[in-house]
């Protein structure tokens, strides 16, 4: 990780843009949405320096910052693999198979929740209700739903991530209009 | 064939497109009420309507916008709750990615009626590819002239925003999404001050649910009395209900309000009946805060009448005896279902999203996690029962917010009608399979 913790011209210029979308003097609103980018810019995790640099685009203290990055779920704090695996585990999931799906990953990527693959491609992270109830089992990888699990489906999508290698991150879909 | 009108042309392709949309009658209610009514008049059709808040509470609507304080030279905010969190609660999302100029044209036209001259869309982290929906929505609404200066030439100008969250169910909880939107950590404020007074930016605000608004459009359309004619005494109109777990069907439903929950579940026409022609053992049917019903409640008020859905049918009985409507998450559990470990699934979840400002429900949901986690690992005691049910009984009522009643309810209810589950649990350790069956997954 020794890519520089600065965004080029047109992300910056993008999150800019969006601090206009808050009254005169409120731009601190904007912090999340910068988040995200400076998360999927800088490796998929927000390091204290990602942070820092942050708050001084916002003209905010540091700590104003992190005090929100650690309370929202989606913020990693440490590092974590190209493809983070969020499988939900909340009752309608878990009335179908979220438990098995999760227990089958473990074994296959030979990690447990919460940890990352040696080679860095896979983070299984349990997470909480995502709004996918009736489809589930489901699992969420940067911006996109996986519903309807079958345990073949998860290996598809595990082979499928493992030969493109990239990263993927929630603001993937063209998050320059998005945002 | 139940009325429909925020859902029925889910199916027309490109219906996510503004000129679909239009074709489709998109629009009315913003022409509508821009050019032929006040902003008093929408909200006196509003409160005809009936129309009750549809992000769990069911407040009216008409009520809550006529409360809007409006001091002389000082902004006003409409803000919308997408913020959908609660478990087993996923029409928002639905109707976002199918139909977002629904949402879209009920901000304008609500946002008029209100004298907001910008509002937000707070939408949770997660569903990022939604608010990617409604950001190209919202880009084609401002390019005919729907927002910004001098919507369709008359003098109201409007600006509607999408902001994303990043995770957290109490960023529904409508004052912490105030902070969370002010860009800081959801904690929910201590109110009064509510919203209506000091909301965003400490100016005037409401906050009303995705669905909320969209119902909005059809009330305008049609005229708030003709709305209120549809659905049964004070739960007017249609309501959209996800439905999940062991069914055939899982998905979102518009249901008109007053249907039986027994036509709900077995009729093919939503949730068709019980997933492998298992039995029915218990439902949730608002979202997992609302308390959990066994079947014979469900399909059947104590007095031994057909329960409906309706928030006042649904809540017959009150906590002895009936549940709630609440988000319309309907969540149904089939016959092999340990009540005790869903039980747990909720639990967990609830520890895991108290913001942590009171101690009654930072303490008391990490306390029923941990003390439900080892009944379900079998080495419970018989004292657990009624420990679990003081714990809730502490944090009910002594907190800030409403996240502490709902991490209660479910324990209350889940030990009021299926003690002797728990009671199995912990006396017969040896008997526990893990009885969830997995599935349809396989
Ligand atoms: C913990 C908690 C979570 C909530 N989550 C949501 C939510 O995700 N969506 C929603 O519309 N309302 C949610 N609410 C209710 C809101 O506080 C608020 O009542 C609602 O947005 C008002 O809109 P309505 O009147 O249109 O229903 C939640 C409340 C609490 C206490
Ligand atoms: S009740 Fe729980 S979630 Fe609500 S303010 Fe208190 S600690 Fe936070
Ligand atoms: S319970 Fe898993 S998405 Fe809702």
């Amino acid at each position: 990780m020794s890519k520089e913790i600065k965004f080029n011209e047109e992300t910056l210029a993008l999150v800019h843009k969006m601090m206009k979308r808050y009254p005169e003097g409120k731009h601190k609103s904007a912090v999340i949405p910068i988040l995200h980018i400076a998360q999927a810019e800088f490796g998929g995790w927000l390091s204290p320096e990602t942070m820092d640099y942050v708050a001084s685009i916002l003209k905010i203290q540091p700590i104003e910052v992190y005090e929100v990055a650690s309370f929202y779920s989606m913020f990693n704090l440490k590092p974590v693999g190209k493809c983070v695996l969020d499988i939900c585990r909340t009752s309608s999931c878990w009335t179908r198979g979220a438990e098995d799906v999760i227990k089958h990953l473990e074994k296959k990527l030979e990690i447990k929740a919460g940890e990352t693959t040696k080679d860095g491609m896979f983070t299984i992270k349990t997470v909480e209700c995502l709004g996918s109830c009736g489809s589930a089992p489901m699992l969420q990888c940067g911006a996109s739903y996986h519903e309807n699990l079958t345990l073949k489906k998860v290996d598809t999508l595990i082979e499928e991530y493992r030969s493109s290698g990239k990263q993927r991150s929630y603001t993937d879909l063209d998050y320059k209009n998005t945002l | 064939m139940g009325k429909k009108l925020l859902i029925h042309n889910d199916k027309v392709p490109n219906i996510h497109t503004l000129e679909v949309y239009r074709q489709n009658g998109g629009y009315a209610s913003v022409e509508k009420a821009l050019k032929t009514m006040t902003p008093e008049a929408v909200v006196e059709e509003v409160k005809k309507s009936g129309l009750r808040g549809r992000g769990g509470a069911g407040f009216p609507t008409g009520m809550k916008w006529s409360f809007l304080a409006k001091p002389p030279g000082v902004e006003r905010y409409l803000v919308c709750n997408a913020d959908e969190s609660e478990p087993g609660t996923f029409k928002d999302r639905y109707l976002m990615e199918k139909i977002p100029h629904a949402l879209i044209e009920g901000m304008i036209t609500s946002s008029f009626a209100l004298g907001a001259k910008t509002s937000y869309i707070y939408i949770r982290g997660e569903y990022f590819y939604v608010a990617r929906i409604l950001e190209t929505a919202i880009a084609e609404a401002y390019a005919a002239g729907l927002l910004g200066k001098n919507i369709l030439g008359t003098d109201f100008s409007h600006d509607c925003y999408v902001h994303v969250g990043a995770g957290a169910y109490i960023c529904g909880e409508e004052t912490a999404l105030l902070e969370s939107l002010e860009g800081k950590r959801g904690n929910p404020r201590i109110k009064p001050p509510f919203p209506a007074i000091a909301g965003l930016y400490g100016c005037p605000t409401v906050v009303n649910n995705v669905e909320t608004i969209a119902a909005v459009c059809p009330i305008i359309n049609m005229g708030g009395d003709e709305y209120a004619k549809i659905g049964i005494g004070r739960s007017t109109g249609t309501k959209l209900i996800s439905a999940s777990g062991h069914i055939n069907k899982p998905g979102t439903y518009e249901i008109e309000l007053g249907i039986p929950v027994e036509e709900f579940i077995y009729s093919d026409e939503y949730c068709g009946g019980i997933l492998n022609g298992r039995k029915l053992k218990a439902v949730v049917a608002g979202g997992s805060s609302v308390p959990v019903l066994p079947a014979e409640l469900i399909l059947k008020t104590e007095k031994g009448e057909p329960r409906l859905m309706t928030y006042e049918s649904l809540s017959e009985g009150g906590f002895i005896s009936g549940t709630m409507l609440g988000s319309g998450g309907f969540i149904v559990y089939d016959e092999t279902t340990s009540i005790v470990k869903n039980l747990y699934t909720f639990a967990r979840f609830y520890h895991h999203e108290s913001c942590g400002q009171c101690s009654p429900c930072r303490e008391g949901t990490g306390w029923m996690e941990k003390i439900l986690h080892r009944i379900i690992e079998g080495h419970g005691k018989p004292s657990d029962i009624d420990l679990l049910w003081d714990i809730q009984r502490k944090i009910e009522g002594n907190t800030i917010c409403p996240l502490g009643e709902a991490a209660a309810w479910p324990v209350a209810s889940a030990i009021r009608h299926f003690r002797k589950e728990f009671e199995d649990y912990i006396n017969h350790p040896e008997k526990i399979r893990d009885v969830s069956y997995l599935s349809a997954a396989i």
